[in-house]
C-alpha cells in the first residue's frame, strides 16, 4: 500500500503591538507574573474590550501580502470554554467571519521547484494566559500577562504533502511576517506557534483520512520531526486495522513522540457566538488601498528583482531577499561596491560565516555596506587579492578604521608589478634546483611549491594570478 | 421538547455547574418545561431573514495602539482567593 | 427635619439646595435617617454607606459654596449593586460575590458623582439581574412599599422600592427584559430604560450584553431627565456605547403634545391584560387625547415570540458572561477543591442561585452543538423581526403606548415555584430591549390598591420625545405623587 501524506499548518502569529488586542495594557515579553494584565485582561466583573486599531491593520497588511481578500467587514465571535489561563471562560476570536480569507503563498522546496500553498483564512483573537505547573507543589500557577495579547491565526488547506514542505512553509511565513514587521518571529518567546493537522490516505484517494492535530511545536526542526513521527504513527495504526481518532496530540521532542493530550474541553462544543461587545469591524476600500500603498517590497518580488536585476542566482537571491533588514544591507553594499555578484559572495559567504560565528544578525554587523563596499572595490581595481582582502576583512571587523588607510597602514597592497615578481621567481628557482627539473620532469603537483615559496617572500602580496602566469612561463 | 438528565448532566458538565443527581431531574423538568414553551419560536417562518447580532446599527469604535494602563498588581489582587507570588493557584492540572 | 420640610423630586430639592434651605449633609443625614428607620420592612438596600455618603455631601456642600450650582450638586441617590463602585461592595445580590469590592467605578458611578451626587448605598437585585421580582436576592427579597406581602418587582426591585418609600430621591437601576419598567410599575415609581447604547455599560455587571442597559429611576419624568443627562454619553472604554450629540433630555419636556401620534399595539391590549389595567390605559390614552395627542391603533405581530426570544438570546450571553465567576481570580471558592473540574463546578454551584443556575443551563444547552440552529440563530432572526414590527410602527405614529405589565405586584413566593410564569410577566417589555429601542414606565392609576404602570415606547434615541409625554402626562395626573403608607 502506498500512503500519501496531507498536512495543514496553523500559525499563530503574536502581532509586535505595543499593547494588547482588547485593552491597554503592555503587550512586552518577559515581565514579572500578573504585572501587565489589567482589569480588562483579568476579566473582572463589568469590564469590556474595546479594539486596537492597530492590530486590523497588521491583519489587513498580512492578508494583502498573502493576496488574500479583505472582508469589508467582519465579526468576532465567543470561543467558549474552562481553563485557568482563560481568565473570562471564553476566548474573543473570529469565526465564521474572518477578516482575511483566501490567500496564498509560494514555498521553495528543497529541489529548488515552487509551489503554492492555499491559505484558507487569517484571523484575530487573543492569546490566553500561561499556566505554570512545577513552581508550587499541588498546585498549578497561573500568570495572566499574556491573556489579551493579539493574535493572528493563519490556517492553511491541506495542501502540504510532506514534512519538508510543512517546513518550507513554515519558513515562508516566518520570514514574511516578519518581513512586514508585524511580528517579531521570536519561537522560543512563543511569538510563532505552529499547530500541524496530519493524515494520510491511500496515494490516488481523493477523500481526506481522519487528522490529528499536533500541537507544541515552536521550532523548524521540531516540525518536521513531530510529523514525520505522526505519519508513521498512522500508518502503523491503519496497517494493523486500527482507526486514526481526531484528536489533539502534544509533541514531545526528548522522546521524539506525539501522544494524545487529556483534552481541555471534553466534547470540543466551543459554543461559538458574535460578541455582543464587540460590533463588526468595517474597513473601507480606501482604507485598504492605503495599506497596501505602504507595503514594502515583498520578499518574492525581491529575490525576482535580484535575480533579474544583478543576474544573481536563485538560490542567491532568495537567502538575501528573506530577511529584510540583510536584503536592505545587501542593496547597500551593491551601491557601494559596483558590483551585485560580489557582493552577493561577501554577504553570504564570509560575513555570514563571521555574523553566525559571533551569533550576530545583520543588524548588528560591525562592518557597515559602505566598508565592504569599499573592500570589493578595490579587489576589482586588482589592488588587493583574494587573501589579503580576507586580511582586510578581519581589520574591517575589529572596527580597525577605513579600507584605504588600512590597506596602506598594513601594506595589504597586491603586489602587481611583474618585474618584481619575475624577479622573486628566479629567486625560488636558484634555490630549488631539484624541484624545477622535477616539475620539469613531469610532476604537476610541484607547482604549489613555488607558488608558495613565491608568496612567502612577497608576504602573501602575489597576483596569484599573474603569479602562476609567470611561473608557467618561466618554469616551462 | 423534552430534557433527559442525562442531557443535562451534559449541559451541566459543559456550563461547570455541579449539579446533585437527585437536583438533576428536577433541573431536567424545569427546563423541559422551558423549552417546550420556548419553541414556539420554531413556528414562525424565518427563511432569508438574516440574524440581528447588534440592535443599534453601528460600526465599533477601536482604540489608538498606545500603553493606557498601568497595573498595580497589588490592588488587582487585594480581594483574590488564592494568590501566590503574584500568581493565581488552582490546583495542580496534568497537561 | 420632617417628610413636609424636605420636598420629594430631584428637580425640587435641587431648587431647594440652591436657595440654601438646607444643606447636601442635612439633605443626606435626613435620607440615612429613614433608610435607618423604615428599610428594615423593604430591604430594598444591601449596603448603606453613611460615611461614603456624608462626606461625598460635604463635598458638595463646599463644591456650593465656591459658587458651583448644577442640578445634581449635592443629591442623593440609590445606587443598584450592580454598578461597581471603588471601596464599597458590589455584590450583583449574589453569594459570588458577597465580599467583593470592585477596584474602579462604573463610568454611570464616575459620571454622577463628577455631576456632584451622593450615594447612600447598593440597592437590593435580583440575582445577577436575571428575575422580575427580587426574590433571587442573596440578601432576601426586597418588598413592595405598597404591600410588603408583594413583590416590587426585578430585577432593579430596590432600586424602585428605595424611590417609591422615600428613601432615596432617584436611582439607578437596569433594564435587560423589563428590569427597571417593570419594578417601576409595581411600585408606583418613573423609570427610564435608554436607547441601547445611551448609557455606557464599562463597570456594569453584564447579564445579557446586547439587551443590557443603564438608566435613571425616580418619581417624575423631569428628574429622570435630570439624571440622564449626567448618565448618558458615548464611552471610549464601552466600544458598543453610541457617539451623538450632546444633548439635553430637559429641552422638550414642556412642549404641548398637539399634533402627537400615539400609537397603541393591538397585541398588548389582548386577552390577557387584567381589566383593570385595561382601564389604565384606557384613561391615558383619554387624557393624552385631550392634551392634542392622536390615538392610533398599531399592530406589532411578532409580539407573541418576544418572550422567548427574548429568553434564548439573554440566557445565552449571560450563560457566557457568567463563565468567569470561576473562584480563580475573585469571588467566591468552594473550600479545599481536589481538582480543577471540582474547585470550578463546586464554586460556581455554591456560589450561584437557582434561576442563575436554570439561565446559564438554558443559555449553554441553546448555544450548544445541534442545536445552535434551531435556537439561538432563530431567536436572532425572530429579533430582526421583531425590530422591523417597531420600526413600521413608528413610520406611522410618534411614541407608543401600553400598559408595562399584565398584572399588579404579586405575592411573595407565588410564582418562584415556576420559572414560565415569572418570564411571561415580561410580555410587553422584552420585545423593546430586543430591538434597543427606549423605554418608559410611569404610574397610570391603582388597581386594589395596588400601583399600576404604564409603558412608553420611543423611536431610536428618541428619549426626549418620551420624556415630553411622560411629563405632560404627569403635569395632568397625580399618580406619582401618591406615596405608600408605610413610607409615613
Amino acid at each position: 500500500m502506498r500512503w500519501e501524506t496531507v498536512i495543514g499548518l496553523e500559525i499563530h502569529v503574536q502581532l509586535a503591538a505595543e499593547s494588547k488586542i482588547f485593552s491597554g495594557a503592555p503587550t512586552r515579553y518577559g515581565a514579572e507574573q500578573n504585572t501587565q494584565a489589567c482589569t480588562v485582561d483579568l476579566g473582572l466583573p463589568g469590564v469590556l474590550p474595546v479594539l486596537n486599531a492597530r492590530v486590523v491593520d497588521m491583519a489587513i497588511t498580512l492578508g494583502l501580502a498573502l493576496d488574500a481578500k479583505i472582508a469589508p467587514a467582519s465579526i468576532f465571535a465567543r470561543k467558549n470554554y474552562f481553563y485557568p489561563d482563560l481568565p473570562k471562560g471564553y476566548q474573543i476570536s473570529q469565526y465564521e467571519e474572518p477578516i482575511v480569507a483566501d490567500g496564498r503563498i509560494e514555498i521553495s522546496l528543497p529541489s529548488g521547484e515552487t509551489k503554492t500553498i492555499g491559505i484558507t483564512r487569517a484571523h484575530l483573537e487573543e492569546d490566553a494566559g500561561k499556566s505554570v505547573h512545577d513552581a508550587f507543589p499541588g498546585y498549578t500557577a497561573i500568570d495572566l500577562n499574556r491573556a489579551g495579547t493579539p493574535l493572528l491565526e493563519v490556517v492553511t488547506e491541506p495542501d502540504m504533502r510532506s514534512p519538508g514542505e510543512a517546513v518550507a512553509y513554515m519558513r515562508a511565513m516566518h520570514a514574511l511576517v516578519r518581513y512586514l514587521g508585524i511580528c517579531d518571529g521570536n519561537m522560543q518567546e512563543g511569538s510563532f506557534r505552529c499547530d500541524a493537522n496530519v493524515s494520510v490516505r491511500p496515494l490516488g484517494s481523493d477523500t481526506f483520512g481522519t487528522r490529528a492535530e499536533i500541537k507544541n511545536i515552536n521550532s523548524f526542526r521540531f516540525v518536521e520531526r513531530a510529523i514525520e513521527f505522526e505519519v508513521e504513527r498512522q500508518i502503523d495504526l491503519i496497517e494493523s486495522g486500527g482507526k486514526v481518532v481526531q484528536e489533539t496530540r502534544l509533541y514531545d521532542p526528548d522522546k521524539h513522540e506525539t501522544r494524545s493530550m487529556r483534552s481541555k474541553e471534553d466534547a470540543h462544543d466551543y459554543r461559538y457566538f458574535p460578541d455582543p461587545d464587540l460590533l463588526p469591524i468595517v474597513v473601507s476600500q480606501s482604507h485598504i488601498d492605503t495599506i497596501r500603498r505602504a507595503l514594502p517590497e515583498l520578499p518574492w518580488a525581491r529575490r525576482d528583482r535580484y535575480v533579474t536585476e544583478f543576474a544573481l542566482s536563485i538560490d542567491d537571491a532568495r537567502t538575501l531577499a528573506a530577511d529584510r533588514p540583510l536584503a536592505e544591507y545587501f542593496e547597500a553594499l551593491v551601491q557601494a561596491s559596483g558590483d551585485p555578484r560580489q557582493s552577493a559572495n561577501w554577504l553570504n559567504g564570509e560575513l555570514a560565516a563571521n555574523l553566525n560565528r559571533h551569533g550576530l544578525g545583520i543588524e548588528a554587523c560591525p562592518i557597515t555596506p559602505e566598508r565592504l563596499g569599499a573592500l570589493i572595490k578595490r579587489i576589482i581595481d586588482g589592488t588587493l587579492s583574494g587573501n589579503l582582502a580576507k586580511q582586510l576583512f578581519e581589520a574591517l571587523w575589529n572596527l580597525e578604521g577605513e579600507v584605504d588607510a588600512l590597506i596602506d597602514q598594513k601594506g595589504l597592497r597586491q603586489l602587481n608589478d611583474g618585474d618584481a615578481v619575475r624577479a622573486l621567481i628566479a629567486q625560488v628557482m636558484e634555490e630549488s634546483p631539484a624541484q624545477v627539473a622535477q616539475y620539469r620532469a613531469g610532476k604537476d603537483k610541484v607547482f604549489g611549491y613555488f607558488v608558495g615559496q613565491v608568496m612567502r617572500r612577497s608576504q602573501g602580496k602575489a597576483n596569484p594570478q599573474q603569479l602562476n602566469e609567470l611561473l608557467k612561463e618561466m618554469l616551462s | 421538547m423534552s430534557l433527559s438528565t442525562t442531557d443535562l448532566l451534559r449541559v451541566a458538565r459543559l456550563a461547570r455547574l455541579q449539579i446533585a443527581d437527585h437536583a438533576a431531574e428536577t433541573y431536567a423538568a424545569q427546563l423541559s418545561g422551558i423549552l417546550a414553551h420556548f419553541s414556539l419560536i420554531g413556528e414562525i417562518n424565518t427563511d432569508s431573514v438574516p440574524p440581528l447580532a447588534h440592535a443599534i446599527d453601528a460600526v465599533g469604535r477601536l482604540r489608538e495602539d498606545i500603553v493606557s494602563e498601568a497595573v498595580d498588581r497589588d490592588q488587582l489582587q487585594a480581594g483574590a482567593p488564592l494568590v501566590e507570588n503574584g500568581y493565581y493557584l488552582v490546583p495542580r492540572v496534568i497537561e | 427635619m420632617t417628610n413636609s420640610v424636605i420636598p420629594q423630586t430631584l428637580a425640587a430639592q435641587s431648587a431647594a439646595l440652591a436657595e440654601g434651605q438646607f444643606s447636601s449633609v442635612e439633605l443626606t443625614q435626613h435620607y440615612l435617617e429613614r433608610i435607618n428607620r423604615l428599610d428594615g420592612q423593604f430591604n430594598s438596600f444591601i449596603t448603606v454607606c453613611p460615611d461614603f455618603a456624608l462626606a461625598q455631601a460635604a463635598e458638595a456642600d463646599r463644591r456650593r459654596a465656591a459658587g458651583e450650582n448644577s442640578p445634581l450638586l449635592g443629591i442623593p441617590y440609590a445606587n443598584k449593586d450592580i454598578f461597581c463602585t471603588k471601596g464599597i461592595n458590589t455584590t450583583c445580590a449574589s453569594r459570588m460575590l458577597a465580599q467583593w469590592q470592585a477596584p474602579y467605578d462604573a463610568t454611570v458611578v464616575e459620571r454622577l458623582h463628577a455631576a456632584g451626587m451622593v450615594m447612600l448605598g447598593k440597592t437590593n437585585m435580583d440575582e445577577f439581574a436575571m428575575g422580575s421580582s427580587n426574590e433571587t436576592s442573596w440578601f432576601g427579597p426586597a418588598r413592595n412599599p405598597w404591600d410588603t406581602n408583594r413583590v416590587p418587582g426585578g430585577s432593579s426591585g430596590g432600586s424602585a422600592a428605595a424611590v417609591a418609600a422615600r428613601l432615596a430621591p432617584v436611582a439607578t437601576g437596569t433594564d435587560t427584559g423589563g428590569s427597571i419598567r417593570q419594578p417601576a410599575a409595581l411600585c408606583g415609581v418613573t423609570g427610564l430604560k435608554p436607547t441601547y447604547g445611551r448609557v455606557s455599560r464599562w463597570g456594569m455587571i453584564a447579564f445579557a450584553s446586547s439587551l443590557d442597559q443603564g438608566g435613571p429611576m425616580a418619581l417624575t419624568a423631569e428628574d429622570l431627565a435630570l439624571m440622564l443627562n449626567a448618565m448618558a454619553g458615548a464611552d471610549r472604554r464601552d466600544a458598543t456605547s453610541i457617539d451623538r450629540a450632546p444633548e439635553d433630555f430637559m429641552a422638550d419636556l414642556s412642549k404641548p403634545l398637539s399634533g402627537l401620534k400615539v400609537g397603541v399595539p393591538s397585541e398588548f391590549m389582548d386577552a390577557g391584560l387584567s381589566p383593570g389595567i385595561r382601564a389604565c390605559v384606557d384613561a391615558a390614552t383619554t387624557t393624552l387625547q385631550q392634551l392634542g395627542a392622536a390615538i392610533k391603533e398599531v399592530s406589532l405581530p411578532h409580539a407573541g415570540v418576544a418572550v422567548p426570544a427574548y429568553y434564548v438570546v439573554a440566557s445565552a450571553e449571560a450563560s457566557s458572561n457568567l463563565s468567569r465567576y470561576d473562584g480563580v481570580r475573585f469571588g467566591h471558592r468552594c473550600e479545599n477543591p481536589v481538582d480543577l473540574a471540582d474547585l470550578y463546578s463546586r464554586s460556581r454551584a455554591e456560589g450561584f442561585g437557582e434561576e442563575v443556575k436554570r439561565r446559564i443551563l438554558v443559555g449553554t444547552y441553546v448555544l450548544s452543538a445541534g442545536y445552535y440552529d434551531a435556537w439561538y440563530r432563530k431567536a436572532q432572526q425572530l429579533r430582526r423581526l421583531i425590530q422591523q414590527d417597531f420600526v413600521a410602527a413608528f413610520s406611522g405614529v410618534d411614541v407608543l403606548l401600553g400598559p408595562t405589565t399584565p398584572n399588579t405586584a404579586f405575592a411573595l413566593g407565588e410564582n418562584v415555584a415556576d420559572p414560565l410564569t415569572m418570564y411571561l410577566s415580561d410580555i410587553y417589555t422584552t420585545g423593546v430591549n430586543l430591538a434597543g429601542l427606549p423605554g418608559l414606565s410611569m404610574p397610570g392609576g391603582f388597581v386594589d390598591g395596588l400601583p399600576v404602570g404604564l409603558q412608553l415606547i420611543g423611536n431610536y434615541f428618541d428619549e426626549r420625545r418620551i420624556l415630553q409625554v411622560a411629563h405632560q402626562f404627569q403635569q395632568h395626573t397625580d399618580w406619582h405623587s401618591r406615596m405608600p403608607v408605610a413610607a409615613e
